[in-house]
């Protein structure tokens, strides 16, 4: 490496400049620390080099999180999405899913200039190639490839898909990042020597085809909502009503399967090329055909990149087939007869960690001072990366700054499920967000994600009083509007009973709450206005959470008495000075187990795999001796 | 998931002897209270909630119905001088096992007597819980309670295995079959929340309720199976079959002590199923005689073979009486087919006689059970598939023995393969057995319930969103009694069955 020369003194060092380090360095930047943010190429910062589209069921959630906790994802998005919609708005408000289709380019260039003009921030275009620690293994610094040793207090290393990144299709084998950006060859040397354990995951992207060579008609017109709603809590509902792009519906059929089928030895996934593991969700369209055999079409989304190009992108087909077959298999899909392809679909492999060697505030146990974020700790898509990193920028300012850790747990939020599972379980596969994941998702919506964590973002010092000052002004007005309608007696009155028909219920008996009536499936708050002539007058938002909050009073209270058992276990703590090996009693397996993840809580411990119930016991047992 | 230190809990307390009499301990903060829903005294008026600490009562416990299960002593002490330093209960009964599995039971469902306002809530005590309590309220040091450790990982240990070698058969496979199914739905559900664009519940969701209600009925069965039989009757489900005359009676006879059946050297006299409970060193048995199984054209006779073969295939362990004095012949072979892949235990009986098959004969039969099973009645091929066992599994599981039911020689060597097939040799059986049914009983009604809850949400009209936690909690409660966990199970599922993601 380069000769020994400048010195640079920063506090934090954030290495990647992707979805996770974008947020990282923001949320230092403007606890007041001084950050640089490390990226191969400015051309490619906040990159989406996958799919243009950011939410989606649970993944619609985090960031939502994300923006109540105070970061800027929501914000991005909702001043350069193209589309937008509210998935599973049939089902209950739990799953309820916003997914915004965006400018890719325009994402990335809003995000730069955030970062620009960030106070306390800058940009460096450098590969870091060493972390620099003390004797006592503590961070003290990076080194870029140029020599140069950035001193700092603590980094964050959100390298994403790049490290020794490979991206495959055919025989075709290129030692490049995502969208052939440089890769980053040399930081897993360094991590290794530092006794950082390191995983090698795959996953892929589907080609990007000329819109101009597409025929529409062919093919399943989708429209964006009206009226959109924003993801930000910050953004003003009239600010996203514009002029939206559609998205195409089409489909594979048994053609396309042929195709595959018959040149799968030309996989580099089945021909053993490719070793690194894939995704099981998401997988590419040859993995569907050989995995879902029985199934003879599959869906392809056709999806706009932006609104400056013609390039489409083709969800739901990625691949690391040769040329050949790609371009056979594509044009049997129907209106893509005559696609010509802008970009090859390919497969990328990448170096990660096993996150299990990060402490929950996403510190590395054993080198105090090194945070890791996003696709680096084994997960993958944007949303996960984002919440990823400014948890971890948020914990690495904690840090420094000598404040208590941010702590979210599985009952308060999508990214307390996120870190948990990672730093819990054993990770085989890039770690995707699903709504399935958290046990307690009746009480984490995207609707009351404000209400769950500002106050956390406030105490973190990301939000400012002002949004501080609304937020308590709306979870009051909820909470008096909640006990208001608890107390307004409806009589079975003609008039009652005339306004219940038409609203396609039946009249009262006796008496009733206006609570009880929006408890009525056929009713909600809204339209029980009529019969509430006093109601005051307050914001949607408030309103939709009055009505979510009686209406399924009996789930929400039912969880939250889950969530006040599990409560008891995750506040046992467990000291981060125990010493495994003293405990008696413990199986191998459990004592290995807990010796590897140390748990911070008895309710960690029992969801890791391979301690049971006995072990717990026993753990209690002796925590008990041990305090005492 | 953890259980609560905060609960009230139950348990039989004493091994249960011989004599009948043992105690079952209520430990936690609503021990009295509960004793006092299921207690009465003679006058009926004294309540255990006025009685002073460490004083004895006598009295009554009645059921739901407010009958009367049991005369018993009841001795009331207060936190903090009990064992676990929580208010504690003991209960003494006098009426044998069956009396204090009902008083356990009375215990375990006091919130749903009449009057009781349902917050008084016991459930049954883990392995080793009032020591774990013991220790944790300060009652015992550290050097004894990692003794306690010690047992606690050993009687868990052996509580799963305890557990899976009880639930197995036809039971292991109905609760493994339900919980594929409630699996499969489940994942269906959390795939179309997951990729709405992709797949959609709704079509399904007459299909849903129909498999709701199979569901239902199916664990509504196998709880009152555990009621009326099973529970009442606690034992190794064993059948004694061989053919006519083999010695079946006698070896039964030789096991009570006493002659019971009807021994003859008429070929067929026994007809009827004579079920007996019986000890045998600390081991219950539960054992059905069976009429001699061969071809017959007596009416009265065929009737009680096939209830024999019925019986075959409930039971937990086959003992196959061979006339050791004859040669095999085609009843023989028929048995052995009916064995296949079975727990049993063969005993070459008469060999007080001069020994005409040995075991080398047996083993080879049960290596080719059907080299000749033309003319026979049932059809071993039908109840092969059921039992589908491998020639491994028939090595491993059938233990081969000379004996002899008249002299009594080979019982010693029976009972130690008796043991050794069903505990390794290590532990016993009979106080243990009560609680884990006790709890299989409530993990079959709380997985009912939480169908119940799926049921009252499709009433109200609620998407599947709302019920898909109940369906899981429905899954995880059965799995606890087969001995799994939930691990990744649903988002297993949700990647093997559907194809996900846009």
């Amino acid at each position: 490496m380069g000769s020994a020369g400048l010195e640079e003194y920063v506090d934090v060092a954030v290495v990647g400049a992707g979805h996770a380090g974008c947020e990282a360095a923001l949320a230092c930047a403007r606890l007041g620390l001084e950050t640089v943010l490390f990226t191969m190429s400015v051309e490619s910062i906040a990159m989406m080099p996958c799919n243009p589209h950011i939410g989606g069921s649970s993944k619609g959630h985090l960031v939502r999180e994300i923006d109540a906790l105070g970061g800027e994802m929501a914000r991005c998005i909702d001043h350069t999405f193209l589309q937008s919609r509210m998935l599973n708005r049939s089902k209950g408000p739990a799953v309820h899913s916003l997914r915004a289709q965006a400018d890719k380019a325009a994402y990335s260039s809003r995000m730069r200039r955030t970062l620009e003009r960030q106070e306390h921030l800058q940009i460096r275009m450098q590969e870091v190639t060493d972390i620099v620690t003390d004797d006592e293994n503590n961070l003290t610094g990076v080194r870029t490839i140029s020599g140069t040793l950035w001193h700092c207090r603590a980094a964050v290393l959100c390298t994403g898909t790049y490290l020794n990144a490979v991206c495959i299709y055919g025989d075709v084998c290129v030692p490049t990042g995502p969208n052939a950006m440089q890769a980053a060859d040399h930081l897993t040397d360094s991590l290794r020597g530092h006794g950082i354990d390191i995983h090698r995951f795959k996953t892929g992207t589907p080609a990007r085809i000329d819109g101009k060579t597409i025929d529409y008609t062919r093919m399943t017109r989708q429209d964006g909502d009206v009226p959109v709603i924003p993801f930000s809590f910050e953004t003003d509902p009239s600010e996203v009503q514009i002029e939206q792009v559609p998205v195409y519906l089409t489909h594979t059929n048994e053609e396309t399967h042929r195709i595959l089928r018959e040149n799968l030895d030309r996989s580099p996934l089945f021909s053993g090329k490719i070793t690194g593991t894939g995704p099981r969700y998401c997988p590419s369209i040859e993995d569907k055909v050989v995995r879902f055999s029985d199934k003879q079409s599959h869906q392809v989304f056709v999806e706009p990149q932006g609104r400056d190009t013609d390039e489409m992108y083709i969800d739901g087909m990625s691949s690391s087939m040769p040329e050949d077959v790609q371009v056979r298999m594509y044009r049997t899909v129907p209106g893509l007869e005559h696609a010509r392809i802008v970009k090859m679909a390919y497969a990328i492999e990448y170096d990660c960690i096993n996150a299990l060697q990060l402490k929950e505030n996403f510190e590395f146990r054993h080198i105090p001072g090194l945070f890791s974020a996003g696709q680096f700790n084994g997960s993958s898509g944007y949303e996960e990366a984002a919440a990823q990193g400014l948890y971890a920028g948020i914990n690495a300012a904690m840090k420094i700054l000598g404040k208590d850790s941010l702590r979210i747990d599985r009952s308060e939020g999508y990214i307390g499920v996120l870190v948990d599972d990672l730093i819990t379980k054993e990770n085989h596969e890039p770690y995707r967000m699903m709504t399935s994941r958290a046990e307690y998702r009746l009480l984490l919506r995207q609707d009351n994600a404000d209400l769950r964590l500002t106050e956390k973002g406030y105490r973190a010092g990301l939000i400012d009083e002002d949004r501080y000052k609304r937020f308590l002004k709306k979870k009051e007005l909820i909470r008096a509007e909640i006990e208001r309608v608890n107390s307004i007696v409806i009589g079975a009155g003609e008039e009652a009973g005339i306004y219940l028909k038409q609203a396609g219920s039946t009249p009262l008996l006796g008496s009733a709450t206006l609570a009880e009536l929006i408890r009525r499936p056929e009713l909600d708050y809204r339209k029980l206005a009529p019969l509430d002539p006093d109601r005051p007058s307050l914001p949607d938002d408030v309103q939709e959470e009055v009505n979510i909050e009686i209406k399924y009073e009996g789930y929400i209270k039912r969880q939250k008495k889950q969530v006040e058992q599990f409560r008891k276990t995750e506040n046992m703590r467990i000291p981060d000075s125990l010493d495994y090996d003293t405990v008696p009693s413990l199986r191998n397996e459990a004592r290995q187990k807990l010796k590897d993840i140390r748990p911070s809580s008895i309710g960690q411990a029992s969801r890791i795999m391979g301690v049971n119930p006995a072990d717990i016991s026993v753990l209690l047992i002796y925590l008990k001796g041990y305090h005492t | 998931m953890y259980k609560s230190m905060h609960d009230t809990i139950a348990a039989i307390s004493s091994a249960v002897s011989e004599s009948g009499i043992g105690i079952i301990r209520i430990s936690g903060p609503d021990a009295v209270a509960a004793a006092d829903i299921v207690f009465r005294s003679p006058g009926g008026r004294k309540k255990l909630s006025d009685a002073v600490s460490h004083t004895i009562h006598y009295g009554y416990i009645f059921d739901r119905e407010g009958g009367v299960i049991d005369e018993v002593l009841v001795s009331v002490m207060r936190a903090p001088r009990t064992y676990t330093a929580e208010d504690t209960v003991e209960i003494n009964c006098h009426g044998g096992i069956l009396a204090m599995k009902k008083v356990l039971d009375a215990v375990l469902h006091c919130d749903s007597y009449p009057g009781s306002d349902n917050s008084i809530v016991v459930r049954a005590a883990e392995p080793g819980e009032y020591t774990k309590r013991a220790f944790i309220n300060g009652r015992i040091d550290l050097s004894r309670a990692e003794a306690v450790m010690d047992l606690i990982e050993a009687k868990n240990e052996y509580a799963l295995r305890n557990s899976v070698s009880q639930v197995r058969g036809s039971l292991y496979n109905k609760i493994s079959e339900l919980r594929s199914e409630i699996l499969y739905e489940a994942s269906h559900i959390e795939a179309s929340l997951d990729d709405p664009e992709n797949l959609d519940f709704t079509p399904h969701l007459p299909h849903f309720r129909d498999k709701l209600s199979e569901w239902k009925e199916t664990i509504g069965r196998l709880m009152s199976s555990f009621e009326d039989g099973r529970l009442a009757s606690e034992g190794i489900r064993t059948v004694i079959v061989g053919k006519p005359n083999a010695g079946k009676s006698s070896l039964l006879n030789l096991f009570l002590g006493e002659e019971r059946a009807i021994v003859t050297d008429i070929a067929g006299t026994t007809r009827d199923l004579l079920t007996e409970t019986i000890n045998l060193q600390g081991i219950t048995l539960l054992v059905t005689d069976t009429a001699g199984i061969r071809d017959t054209s007596d009416e009265v006779e065929k009737i009680g073979v096939e209830r024999a073969e019925r019986a075959l295939k409930d039971a937990d362990l086959i003992l196959w009486i061979v006339d050791s004095s004859v040669p095999l012949d085609e009843n023989d072979i028929r048995i052995a087919s009916l064995l296949s892949g079975r727990r049993g235990i063969i005993l070459l009986n008469k060999s007080d006689l001069e020994t005409v098959t040995c075991e080398d004969d047996v083993r080879a039969l049960l290596d080719h059970p059907y080299q000749d099973n033309e003319g026979g009645t049932g059809s071993p091929e039908t109840i092969i598939n059921e039992y589908s066992a491998s020639e491994d599994n028939i090595r491993r599981e059938v233990r081969i023995l000379p004996f002899s039911a008249l002299d009594g020689s080979g019982y010693d060597e029976f009972i130690m393969i008796l043991k050794d097939l069903f505990f390794h040799g290590k532990l016993s059986w009979n106080d243990e057995v009560v609680i884990t049914n006790a709890r299989h009983k409530l993990l079959l009604a709380q997985a009912c319930e939480s169908l119940e809850r799926v049921c009252e949400s499709l009433e109200a009209q609620m998407s599947e969103d709302f019920f898909a936690v109940d369906l899981m909690d429905a899954y995880e409660a059965l799995g606890t009694i087969i001995g799994e966990e939930v691990g990744e199970d649903l988002i297993d599922e949700i990647f093997s069955r559907f194809c996900m993601g846009k």
